[in-house]
């Protein structure tokens, strides 16, 4: 009977949303704990001509912020440029500049294997989601989904997959605000949260979706300028040479594992392990599982998928891809870059190192140390900035994805059956806007001192298993019907949590269960969790004998022709 | 849209050769980084001697110009699908919509 008390213990522990404990889920960088380091000004006073710039952008945007349109997609007049810097200000988190390129200084090579997962999901939104999204969609990627089917289901199996990959990554986002808070300006955890918090409800509850689009676009630019001038340094530094970087690099790590007492031999091939793949990828089958995560979930995340509908046309959307993917592959080849840069200059500078060798402030401090290092305190304090900044536009971009999942999915659709009017929907969807804000903050400071590592990866594996297969089916497989596609999808939506939760990373290192005793062995669901959500949609979709299946099936030929010319498509100016 | 146009549109030759050829391209090119993604990533299970292994002389690795490839490729791949839609596809799209609705 003495396990009792310990299984209750541990189910309190799974509802307070997976524990204590710090470790690590092996497959991403995460902002982790943060120390607090001593006031920086320079580094606030640049933050804070960025927030003013973006609330006199703000305040630009309300004024053309009147229609449900003119919020959800800022009245459909982006270009697909525009559109394409503010989707890679969108996807190009803090995580991915600071963690990546802490990941790179730390291990070399498997740093590169991580980002190009992150990049290859936009070949395959090309090539068969974007142009076909814009011609169906209006506001929301329910409106794609739902579009020949029985709106009402559809569309809380949608706001459903929405709400629940933003609630995570939401979490990720402001724990990581907070802890680079702590790192960055000198200011407590709680302040930090709160500023986010704040911030991000002003520019989406007054600007919608044309502020939104506005912060994200700035900040993209900023990130790019930012990592340019570093990478550029460091290559100049150099001269230029690729070569010369990595052999001082190498150097560099095998002189620190000579220092640690290695013997020359060991010590040689542990500088030159940086050059190769390390223990990244462990077993393939978890290998192959974290990158299809990666890849379709790309195509699946709502807020990244609402920006084809702030473009006029098929053809925009399909630039603002490729002009996103440029920008991120980029951005990629540059925190590579950034990551050799800071093994050559941050490791070696007493400065930056603690007594024991180990990087001041935590190992996510790579490229802020580097800034300093190339550019001196007022570019250490721009890095800062820009990396506030990053979080603020990623967070403004979830909040009104959420927001519109909320008020035109659930409001709008289901609640008044598609017949309430502009003004109503707006607000509800400014409403959820404080919710979702104020939750949040509340989860932002609830999750402080949990390991919330595993939750952007789990935010794409969901994704990837519940709002990407029910989009591409109903989009692309004439025999799908509503059934099939509800139940698919949230059989993918609840297999992808579960496995998460039954995983080692998750069960062992967040539950604090006995190693080796984790149901399911692999880092990512999503091999099979996708697996069940197509099998499921297409199972239950053919066996389908229902007068609304039937309904389904005929209205395949009109979505299709409008998918593929966009005749009769919405122009999104709702004017 | 009414199903009259939609059959309509669906019986139009540019708009079969639209659709046909846009989708045999988009499938080939998801293929494509399809094999050369998961291509890597099997390599870096099976087999990380060989992405680990020496070019020359110095420090460089097989496996330094094959992951900075798989950007590169997956940022060219991009540029030969939108580069064939905005003069091809785009032309065909004008030509349906040209055709059913004067």
């Amino acid at each position: 009977m003495s396990r009792l008390p310990d299984i209750v213990r541990r189910l309190l522990t799974l509802a307070a949303l997976f524990g204590v404990s710090a470790a690590v889920w092996s497959a991403g960088p995460d902002l982790g704990q943060a120390e607090k380091q001593a006031t920086n000004w320079t580094a606030i006073s640049m933050f804070v001509i960025f927030v003013g710039v973006t609330l006199f952008i703000t305040k630009w945007a309300a004024a053309r912020t009147k229609s449900a349109a003119d919020f959800y997609t800022a009245g459909g007049g982006v270009t697909g440029f525009q559109n394409g810097l503010a989707i890679s200000g969108d996807y190009m988190s803090a995580a991915s500049f600071l963690g990546i390129s802490a990941a790179v200084m730390a291990s070399g090579f498997d740093g590169l294997i991580y980002s190009i997962g992150f990049l290859v999901g936009w070949p395959v939104i090309t090539f068969l989601m974007a142009e076909r999204l814009r011609n169906l969609g209006k506001f929301t990627f329910a409106d794609v989904a739902a579009f020949r089917f029985k709106q009402a289901p559809v569309r809380i199996f949608a706001a459903s997959g929405t709400l629940v990959v933003v609630a995570f990554y939401l979490i990720a986002q402001m724990v990581g605000a907070g802890q680079l808070i702590k790192l960055l300006f000198g200011l407590d955890y709680w302040i930090a949260v709160v500023i986010v918090g704040a911030l991000m409800m002003i520019y989406v509850l007054f600007g919608g979706m044309t502020a939104t689009t506005w912060v994200q676009i700035i900040k993209a630019c900023m990130l790019l300028g930012g990592a340019t001038f570093m990478a550029l340094s460091v290559l100049w530094h150099f001269g230029f040479s690729p070569e010369a970087m990595f052999a001082e690099a190498v150097k560099i790590k095998t002189d620190l594992a000579l220092k640690e007492g290695k013997t020359a031999a060991a010590a040689a091939t542990f500088g030159q392990a940086i050059m190769g793949p390390g223990n990244f990828v462990k077993d393939p089958i978890s290998a192959i599982s974290f990158g299809m995560a990666l890849m379709f979930g790309t195509a699946g995340l709502p807020h990244i998928l609402m920006r084809f509908f702030t473009v006029p046309s098929a053809k925009e959307a399909r630039k603002s891809v490729m002009w996103a993917t440029g920008w991120i592959g980029y951005f990629y080849l540059l925190t590579f870059i950034i990551g050799f840069g800071a093994i050559a200059f941050v490791l070696t500078n007493p400065e930056f190192l603690d007594a024991k060798g180990a990087l001041r402030g935590g190992g996510n401090m790579a490229a802020i140390h580097l800034a300093n290092a190339v550019g001196g305190n007022v570019f250490l304090g721009f890095i800062s900035a820009v990396a506030f900044a990053t979080i603020l536009a990623v967070v403004a971009g979830l909040t009104l994805s959420g927001a519109s999942a909320v008020s035109h999915d659930l409001y709008a659709t289901v609640v008044k059956s598609g017949k309430a009017d502009g003004a109503s929907e707006l607000r509800v969807s400014r409403m959820t806007t404080v919710a979702l804000g104020i939750l949040a903050v509340l989860l932002g400071i609830a999750f402080e001192k949990q390991n919330i590592a595993f939750m952007v990866s789990l935010a794409f594996a969901i994704a990837a298993s519940a709002n990407f297969p029910v989009l591409f089916m109903s989009v692309l497989w004439k025999d799908c019907t509503t059934r099939g596609a509800v139940i698919g999808g949230f059989l993918g939506l609840i297999s992808s949590v579960v496995l998460t939760i039954v995983s080692p990373s998750v069960w062992e290192a967040t539950l604090g269960y006995p190693k080796g005793s984790a149901l399911f062995p692999y880092t990512s669901p999503a091999l099979f969790s996708m697996t069940i959500a197509f099998v499921g949609i297409w199972l239950i979709s053919i066996l389908d004998r229902s007068e609304r299946a039937a309904i389904d099936r005929g209205g395949f030929l009109a979505q299709q022709v409008r998918s593929e010319t966009g005749i009769g498509s919405s122009s999104a100016s709702g004017h | 849209m009414e199903i009259d146009l939609a059959r309509r549109i669906a019986s139009d030759p540019n708009y079969q050769e639209l659709k046909a050829k846009r989708s045999r391209f988009g499938w080939w090119l998801t293929l494509a980084m399809m094999v050369v993604y998961y291509g890597f990533i099997l390599l870096v299970a099976f087999d990380k001697e060989f992405l680990a292994q020496r070019m020359g002389a110095g420090v460089m690795t097989i496996g330094m110009p094959i992951g900075f490839g798989v950007i590169v490729f997956t940022i060219v791949i991009t540029a030969i699908y939108v580069k064939r839609a905005n003069r091809e596809f785009d032309d065909l799209t004008a030509a349906v919509a040209k055709a059913v609705l004067k």
